[in-house]
């Protein structure tokens, strides 16, 4: 095996309270992402998979506190000092967020919003830095890029600004690639194109990819591995084409089922009882428990650990007798 | 007792220690401003040409001015006429803006549409200039710069009370009440004004401050409040006893001005809601409440 | 852009048109005659009275006498004082230069002061932001009057640094007689501006594209100047608007409390002596300088902020 670009070894966060109490967001994540590899990161609402995001690129809010170690090529980036973290930033990790509206400064055009990195941190010439990313721009299929690059972001609309976003971590050409919800604040009907030129165009420059969704069928489409979060914590870590089949974890299992299918004939959608919790609302055993319908009292006060199991790894005490039982409907 | 014990807890929690520091000065000002003959310890017009600038003692606590009055007495009965013309501009203000601005946020369109352009006029005038024009028309006096200074004050409360509403007006709870056939008077008195109140109150309060501002400065002007009678923005414009150095009849009532305006303003702050600044608090997790308005997954089926 | 500069032009225009209107209609309505400020406590014959009246264009009606004046001012006559005699472009412009003058000193400790204490609160949270903000939590709420006692019984009186009141010869003189009366207008302008100052970027520093300029890399300083400060200028830009206009207003008080020559006192002595050719002029070139301080502000953040330069989208 090569070594890994990005590792994330017990990776947890923990936030400060306006009571000077303190909340824990992360609970020891686990993930390593070879070079060139793209990684889903899936979950509901507050399950952890955003600060994960922040904590790789250490753009963490200010009360939050992050132990453990992201280390990217092997260098821990939680104790980069600040030049190194700039250098890191600019060059190795590219960060597509999910609202372009409000992550692109709205009073500077988008030619000066994509070539700033390029001009600002490299010293490449601003006419060379232009033509760049005019290039890109075609690539991410905008078509006549050198009239967008004089509009502001106001003068075109969401899919366009998603596919501005991207061109410009492109444009940096960095090793890893993070793709927070990339899609979420965009339309249906363009969600799919964004997505796969996202895809296409990190393939071709064989960027690695950590991508951020709650929609698991998206996250199956683009990824080699899925790792599915809950309250801070990774439950199931599987390759994309055995998830389907092998999922394991009663959480997985209630993602795949409440999730419409056309081709499968399904009598009813069942949705998964109760609400999502965050890392620190969960009680001392498994944070899944309140809403597992396979859930024991030995849930409730044992914690789980991720261990191997079917080719993947699984975060749940009775993972061998529920799938035993699964088996046996099945047949 | 009980009641009283939580009310006092409520008041405490909604205004927090400031705008408890606030209410309680301001309670001391007004109670003295009401009270002035029971508790001033002189008549505030007596003077005594042997007492003229006297230093403070057991005779005059705070000293007395030129002609020997009694300065701590002067202060006192001074809130009643600095505080009274404030009390008239606010209350004229927000009786002719309340209503215009309902009507304006209900009836929306047109009617909006002169009332905005209206309030947006007088509001690029000055109200002190306004006030200025006003005395130049009718001579110095209280009255005219109260009125000048109402009619310049209506514009500053009810835009914001224009805003408020239309925020209600807009929301699902009003076209409830509509369906149910209730009237327009009905449902913005008892229904969208009560719940803009808190903005209503705490934005006059900070109006009566200002209010109070622009009046002392014309009263010092010599264009409002006539120089015998006490009044804090006359007692600061006596310039005799500045040039001689006793600042003390110049920056007392001048200290109680932005003591006053000070706790309207923290006071009128606390109330309408606005936060108090950033450093008080300690930020919440700003990732926290991002995460949290993701759509989630598995109740979306 | 352009579209903006002729709606802005127009508005202004039109603003100026109506004050003038009434203004010019309110003065002579007013109770009581204004030739009995020629007469003062002698009481006039019946035919002198008349000659007075005749002299003024009193016997005309109300719009011939605007129409009269309006055309006068658009030829640079502004009229005849009536206490003085000498045409009232004269007594204003005696005192226009100082009012300019007092007004850019004053803005521009406004400006110094006002923007570094907002920008260390914003930037420095914890003590620095506290201090600031118990420092400005007072000073918006001092009157230039009361700032203007407090500096002449320290520094006129007391130290003898500045003079209490007047302005000395020449353009030293002037401005040092025009310190005391600057900062005690700046005082509660510092204050306000620090404070839209301080929201302003601390509302800038939370928005997601300043994470987003931050995760690129770059370097703090440019985040800070291209990202943070460029966006938060719109409000600081309003503020300073609003507050040269409302500094114009209040050099009425500290022209008068200072006894400096300018058009604030001018306005003052002839509300006094009801000198109604004086008034209408003064009182019409302050609501000038206010509309054009807001018409300002308003094109100069269109130039900042994009989303505001199509016409009509600013209110």
């Amino acid at each position: 095996m090569t070594a890994p670009l990005l590792e994330l070894a017990g990776l947890t966060v923990d936030i400060a309270t306006e009571d000077g109490g303190s909340r824990t967001l992360l609970d020891g994540v686990d993930l390593t992402l070879a070079p060139g590899e793209a990684l889903g990161l899936v979950g509901e609402s507050g399950s952890g998979k955003s600060m994960t995001v922040r904590a790789i690129t250490r753009l963490l809010p200010r009360t939050a506190t992050a132990a453990g170690a992201v280390r990217f090529e092997g260098e821990d980036v939680l104790t980069m000092g600040a030049g190194r973290l700039r250098g890191y930033r600019d060059s190795g990790v590219g960060l597509v967020f999910q609202d372009p509206r409000a992550h692109i400064n709205p009073t500077r055009k988008i030619g000066a919003f994509l070539i700033e990195a390029l001009v600002g941190n490299r010293k490449v010439p601003k006419r060379e830095a232009l033509a760049r990313a005019a290039k890109v721009l075609a690539e991410v299929g905008i078509d006549d890029p050198q009239r967008r690059l004089r509009q502001y972001p106001h003068e075109v609309s969401g899919g366009m600004l998603q596919r501005v976003m991207i061109a410009s971590v492109l444009l940096a050409e960095p090793r890893l690639i993070l793709a927070d919800e990339p899609t979420t604040a965009l339309d249906v009907t363009i969600q799919r194109e964004v997505v796969g030129i996202l895809d296409r165009l990190r393939r071709e420059r064989g960027m690695g990819m950590v991508f951020i969704t709650h929609d698991l069928d998206l996250a199956l489409a683009v990824c080699g591995r899925v790792a599915v979060m809950y309250a801070g914590r990774i439950v199931e870590l599987r390759s994309a084409d055995t998830l389907h089949e092998r999922a394991a974890h009663p959480y997985t299992l209630g993602l795949l089922g409440s999730r419409p299918s056309i081709d499968a004939r399904v009598e009813r959608l069942t949705a998964i009882p109760g609400r999502p919790v965050s890392a620190f609302e969960s009680g001392p055993g498994c944070a899944f428990a309140p809403r597992c319908s396979f859930a024991t009292a030995a849930c409730e006060t044992t914690p789980p650990t991720l261990t191997e199991f079917d080719g993947g790894l699984v975060r749940c005490l009775r993972v061998e007798e529920i799938h035993a039982a699964r088996t046996e409907v099945k047949a | 007792m009980n009641s009283v014990k939580s009310t006092w807890k409520r008041l405490n929690k909604a205004l927090g220690r400031s705008g408890m520091l606030s209410l309680a000065f301001l309670v001391v000002v007004l109670l003295a401003a009401v009270l002035a003959p029971l508790v001033a310890p002189a008549d505030p017009n007596q003077s005594s040409l042997l007492d003229a600038y006297a230093g403070p003692s057991g005779a005059h606590l705070l000293g007395a001015d030129g002609i020997g009055r009694d300065l701590l007495s002067r202060l006192i009965f001074g809130a009643r006429t600095s505080l009274l013309g404030p009390a008239l501009i606010v209350g004229v203000s927000l009786l002719i803006g309340i209503p215009l601005a309902l009507l304006a946020s209900w009836y929306g369109g047109w009617v909006d549409g002169v009332v905005a352009r209206v309030f947006d006029l007088v509001y690029a005038l000055p109200g002190l200039l306004l006030a200025v024009l006003t005395v130049a028309l009718f001579g110095p006096g209280l009255t005219p710069a109260v009125v000048a200074l109402s009619i310049a004050y209506i514009p500053f409360l009810a835009r914001i009370v224009r805003a408020a509403a239309r925020q209600q007006r807009v929301s699902p709870y009003v076209d409830a009440l509509a369906v149910q056939g209730f009237g327009m008077l009905r449902i913005t008195v008892r229904h969208i004004l009560r719940n803009i109140a808190p903005v209503v109150v705490g934005q006059a309060a900070i109006a009566f401050g200002y209010a109070l501002l622009d009046l002392a400065s014309l009263s010092y002007l010599g264009l409002a409040v006539q120089a015998p009678t006490p009044d804090w923005g006359v007692m600061v414009s006596d310039s005799d006893a500045m040039l001689k150095g006793y600042w003390l009849q110049v920056l007392a009532p001048g200290v109680l001005i932005v003591l006053t305006v000070l706790a309207l303003t923290v006071l009128g702050a606390r109330i309408s809601g606005e936060k108090p600044p950033g450093y008080l608090r300690r930020r919440p997790a700003k990732a926290v409440a991002a995460e949290k308005n993701r759509t989630t997954v598995g109740a979306a089926a | 852009m352009g579209r903006l500069l002729l709606q802005r032009l127009g508005g202004l225009l039109t603003t100026l048109f109506l004050s003038s209107i009434v203004i010019f209609g309110s003065l002579y309505l007013a109770p009581g005659s204004p030739e009995n400020v020629i007469f003062g406590s002698r009481t006039p014959t019946a035919a002198a009275r008349a000659a007075v009246r005749h002299r003024l264009h009193l016997d005309q009606p109300l719009p011939v006498r605007y129409w009269d004046w309006l055309t006068g001012v658009l030829h640079g006559d502004l009229g005849t004082s009536m206490v003085t005699g000498q045409p009232v472009a004269d007594r204003v412009g005696a005192g226009l230069g100082t009012t300019l003058l007092l007004v850019l000193m004053s803005m521009i400790m406004v400006l110094v002061f006002g923007l570094t204490m907002g920008l260390l609160a914003a930037l420095l949270p914890g003590r620095v932001d506290g201090v600031v903000n118990a420092l400005t939590s007072v000073t918006v709420t001092v009157p230039s009057f009361v700032a203007s006692a407090l500096l002449i019984s320290v520094f006129a009186v007391q130290l003898g640094w500045f003079p209490a009141s007047g302005v000395g010869q020449g353009l030293g003189g002037r401005i040092q007689g025009l310190v005391l009366p600057a900062v005690a207008l700046a005082v509660l302008s510092c204050g306000f501006l620090a404070r839209v100052t301080r929201n302003a970027v601390r509302d800038q520093l939370e928005r997601e594209h300043v994470q987003t300029a931050l995760v690129r890399g770059l370097p703090r300083r440019t985040v800070l100047r291209s990202h943070v400060l460029r966006n938060a200028l719109p409000p600081i830009i309003t503020a300073v608007g609003l507050l040269t206009a409302g500094t114009f207003a209040s050099t009425l008080v500290v022209e008068s409390a200072f006894a400096v020559p300018g058009m604030g006192q001018l306005t003052i002595q002839s509300v006094a002596q009801k000198d109604f050719p004086v008034v209408q002029a003064v009182a019409l070139m302050l609501v000038a300088a206010f509309v054009v301080c807001n018409a300002a502000s308003d094109l100069i953040q269109a130039v900042v902020d994009p989303r505001l330069r199509e016409a009509g989208s600013t209110s």
